[in-house]
């Protein structure tokens, strides 16, 4: 079971800082700042980080639509990054990516089963009767009545083209899904049932995930490890539970007790004020989370944590894990 | 079909669409609504320069053709000059969009530019200089005003195609893989054609004016072609007094170019994409 499928190095991208012919350049922003994780088979992990972290552009980089600026990514340890996009998509036919925005992901002139039947024909599946069979059983495994097909994306519920963005994915029988934000704009009730339909469908076809989300509960109930990213970088990855139940990274000890939880009694005033990050685009020196650390010191700004194996299964990147008592972080 | 009910409400778009749907008809049905079809090509010197008569409701030219019978053969000519104009405009005008919007570099700078020096001159200006240079002939005329055109629509669908080219579902295609030629032409281009079509009828109506002009300063259709320009140009000699020579082929021309800019001007209301959204 913890064989890696995808291990990633020092993976960095770079995002605009384009030249242009008059005009002073604009400096890029390093969404990706020096990102290390290993993607183990069969494994749900989870991405976490508030909006801006660079959790979406690491996605789109490990799948190769964004170039990455330096590290190594490794697919059942051959190297395919350092290609350009077209030939680094073509490397990566085991991973593919669920978009965010399940309605904006399909072009809004085409029917939804041309869409999905595009997906096979790009990919080389030639016979028509194929094709059929193969989005028959993906629309029944998905939970979507085939007469679907003739619809337009303006026409179907935000459930239903999240189920449709899945299928068109799936059906190319990937070994890695990137999960974008797979529940963003579903009201709960929804919500739980994607959810549960991707767990039976990672779980039916033996899939690897890489579950991008900023919502705790959800990253909490679906998967099996979580990275937390701050700025571009990953502060902490542990086993979920562990990683709830006693966080070791300052960061992920405000993270953890910012989020809302309702409990009778709770004064909702009581989680730790944040403030805003910092832009990307002035990432403070050493380490990139001093500046809203409860626990910051000199060292914190003039050399930056390098990511550390901190006890069973766990990797942390703070100058100070050891010292920081356990904080109490309430248990729900 | 919400798009279709306003433009029904839509009373000069409404006006436009009849215009060109007459004139289309009057076209397809020329030989057989001409009172006389044959007058296109012969002459009848006893009947020179008669006014509006029963027998001749627009009154005969300076060789005896029926003018009414030569405004309605000049329909087809003024259609089909448009049609061809325009289509062979957006054949060489759309392609080379839809690769400067998505490709990045030094091409679509090059092809952008060059677009730009057309656009920079105006496009009668250029199309006379080209007609002379090719030698005065329709076929020449014609050729002179879809070189002179295309830059119209390169320009449309260059702003159109970097606008989608950095959509979410253009993303979406490239995650899987497809290649940037399905990406151009099956998806960037249908998304992109509202403003595609109400540039092409606007430019109907304007290619219309255009060929017209072209005929008349001799560029364009020759003798004894019923065309509308060299209609009046023959016409100058004999004005005022055979005012119907020139009255009536001036009259189809400014007809059916405001048709086709009422049409198009409707349908850029229809397909504005602030009015899109509420489909």
């Amino acid at each position: 079971m913890s064989d890696v499928i995808l291990d990633v190095e020092g993976l960095e991208t770079l995002l605009g800082g384009e030249r242009r012919l008059l005009g002073a350049a604009r400096p890029p922003v390093r969404a990706v700042a020096g990102v290390s994780l290993a993607l183990r088979r069969g494994e749900i992990l989870g991405v976490v980080g508030e909006s801006g972290c660079g959790k979406t552009t690491l996605g789109r980089t490990i799948l190769g639509i964004q170039r990455e600026s330096a590290g190594t990514i490794r697919l059942d340890g051959r190297v395919v990054s350092g290609l350009p996009p077209r030939e680094a998509r073509r490397a990566r036919h085991d991973v593919q990516y669920v978009h965010q925005d399940a309605a904006a992901a399909l072009d809004p002139w085409w029917s939804v089963g041309r869409s999905l039947e595009e997906a096979l024909l790009i990919n080389g599946i030639g016979r028509r009767a194929e094709r059929e069979a193969r989005l028959g059983r993906m629309l029944a495994a998905v939970g979507l009545e085939p007469a679907l097909g003739r619809r337009y994306p303006h026409e179907l519920s935000g459930g239903q083209l999240r189920r449709v963005t899945l299928a068109r994915v799936l059906v190319l029988a990937p070994r890695i899904v990137i999960l974008d934000e797979p529940t963003s704009g579903l009201d709960l009730s929804v919500q739980a049932t994607v959810l549960r339909l991707v767990r039976e469908l990672l779980g039916e076809l033996r899939l690897t995930c890489l579950f991008i989300s900023h919502d705790l509960s959800v990253v909490r109930q679906m998967c099996d490890r979580v990275a937390i990213m701050y700025l571009g970088r990953i502060v902490e990855l542990a086993a979920t539970r562990q990683l709830f139940e006693a966080p070791v990274h300052p960061y992920t000890r405000v993270l953890l007790a910012a989020a809302p939880r309702l409990v009778a009694g709770q004064d909702l005033h009581a989680a730790p004020i944040l403030g805003e990050p910092p832009s990307p685009t002035a990432v403070p020196s050493g380490c990139a989370f001093r500046t809203r650390c409860l626990h910051a010191v000199d060292v914190c700004a003039t050399r930056e944590p390098a990511l550390e194996p901190a006890g069973a299964g766990r990797t942390v990147s703070c100058h100070r894990w050891r010292e920081i008592p356990a904080a109490p972080v309430t248990a729900d | 079909m919400l798009v279709l009910r306003k433009f029904a409400r839509d009373t000069s778009g409404m006006v436009g669409l009849v215009i060109v749907l007459t004139a289309v008809v009057v076209a397809v049905l020329a030989p057989r609504l001409a009172p006389h079809p044959l007058d296109a090509y012969e002459s009848h010197p006893l009947r020179r320069l008669q006014a509006p008569s029963d027998a001749s409701p627009f009154g005969t030219d300076n060789l005896g053709r029926d003018v009414l019978s030569r405004v309605i053969l000049g329909t087809r000519a003024a259609l089909s000059i448009a049609l061809l104009v325009v289509a062979g405009a957006m054949l060489i005008g759309v392609p080379l969009g839809l690769v400067a919007g998505y490709y990045r570099g030094w091409m679509p700078e090059v092809i952008m530019r060059v677009t730009d020096v057309f656009l920079a001159v105006p496009q009668l200006i250029l199309a006379l200089a080209l007609a002379q240079l090719l030698g005065p002939s329709l076929r020449n005329a014609m050729l002179a005003l879809t070189l002179t055109y295309w830059p119209f629509f390169t320009r449309i669908v260059f702003a159109e195609t970097r606008r989608i080219r950095v959509s979410v579902f253009v993303e979406a295609l490239e995650g899987l893989n497809a290649g940037a030629g399905r990406v151009m032409f099956a998806h960037i281009l249908p998304n992109a054609a509202p403003p595609i079509i109400v540039r092409a009828t606007i430019g109907m109506g304007f290619t219309i004016l255009s060929a017209a002009v072209l005929g008349f300063l001799g560029m364009g259709a020759t003798p004894p072609d019923p065309e509308w320009g060299l209609a009046i140009a023959e016409s100058r000699q004999y004005l005022p007094e055979a005012w119907w020579f020139a009255t009536f082929p001036g009259l189809a021309i400014f007809l059916v170019v405001f048709g086709f800019n009422l049409l198009g001007d409707g349908l850029r209301d229809v397909v504005d994409p602030r009015l899109r959204r509420s489909r």
